[in-house]
């Protein structure tokens, strides 16, 4: 019997070594709630610049592209991006602190570079569209290439992240069929999602 | 009754062996100080053992400079991938016998 629970425990090492090795797992679930809220707020503010006073599940029949609301949105989203990074990054290195592990190893910097990559292409891509006048990318594209890094990020991180991933492809796909609505869906895949996948993965590995 | 110990690998009794297997045979590769880190051993604990699966040929090693400090690089040798699959089959039939 002793023996039978040593190559369990074998068994059991050999697994664990082999997903620290290959995945960085000190992802903080927590951040991804403090993300969702921030995106949530960000969405709050877009609303009241955008839509108020009418409602936010309306149809807009105008643009948005009165100049001095432009810029207050884009430094909404750059102040919630800059929360949300901030607060991610906190929060893993505390997390990677606390179960002794290293948090910048080679498999966060694999993670990183992978993630990094289909943000900025995207990030890029957004960019150049809006200046050609095209606002209408900017929700679907948002959420089709976060989805994107995520599902290609997966790959060295926690499993579950593949999930979050194929929901903000699946929101972005939607959101681009339904023009105008852009807001809606960015609210929910940015910040309700998020907020579900933190909550989820707090539970789930942050005890 | 047939041993089941027979195809049981010496090379693996010891722990840290075996965790050094592991890790090689998902990795490309490993470099000597993030394998320390990750099994979070001594230097001279972790060369010993590297050095046995070395003289077993399951393992490779590639010495290199990283500016001056010494980068050295292990894999898993094809031999090394078969002796530690072959040694998980044995794991897992026994674990199976003794359940049944």
């Amino acid at each position: 019997m002793a023996k039978d629970s040593a190559f369990e425990n074998d068994l059991a090492s050999i697994r664990n070594i082999m997903e620290r090795s290959t995945k960085f797992i000190s992802l903080s679930g927590l951040s991804g709630v403090l993300a969702g809220i921030f995106a949530l707020a960000g969405s709050v503010v877009a609303y009241f610049l955008i839509y108020y006073p009418n409602s936010p599940f309306g149809f807009r029949f105008y643009y948005v592209n009165e100049q001095l609301i432009l810029s207050y949105l884009f430094l909404t989203a750059g102040i919630v991006l800059a929360c949300s990074l901030a607060a991610g990054v906190v929060l893993t290195i505390r997390k990677a602190k606390r179960s002794g592990l290293n948090y910048w190893d080679k498999n966060a910097r694999r993670l990183f570079i992978n993630m990094s990559l289909p943000l900025v292409a995207g990030g890029i891509f957004i960019i150049v569209l809006v200046s050609r006048g095209y606002f209408g990318i900017v929700a679907p594209a948002s959420l089709l290439f976060y989805g994107l890094a995520l599902l290609n990020a997966s790959n060295f991180t926690l499993t579950d992240v593949r999930y979050l991933g194929i929901c903000e492809i699946v929101l972005g796909l939607l959101c681009a069929i339904l023009p105008g609505y852009g807001l809606i869906f960015w609210a929910t895949g940015f910040g309700v999602l998020h907020i579900v996948y933190g909550t989820l993965m707090h539970s789930k590995y942050d005890k | 009754m047939k041993d089941p110990f027979e195809h049981f690998d010496k090379a693996f009794e010891n722990k840290i062996r075996l965790q050094i297997m592991s890790v090689l045979v998902v990795n490309a590769y490993y470099e000597f100080n993030t394998l320390k880190e990750l099994l979070n051993v001594t230097d001279g604990n972790l060369a010993s053992h590297l050095k046995a699966l070395e003289k077993e040929e399951y393992i490779e090693v590639v010495k290199g400079f990283n500016g001056r400090k010494p980068n050295t690089k292990y894999y898993a040798s094809k031999a090394g991938r078969a002796a530690f699959v072959k040694h998980l089959n044995t794991l897992e039939k026994l674990i199976n016998t003794q359940k049944n």
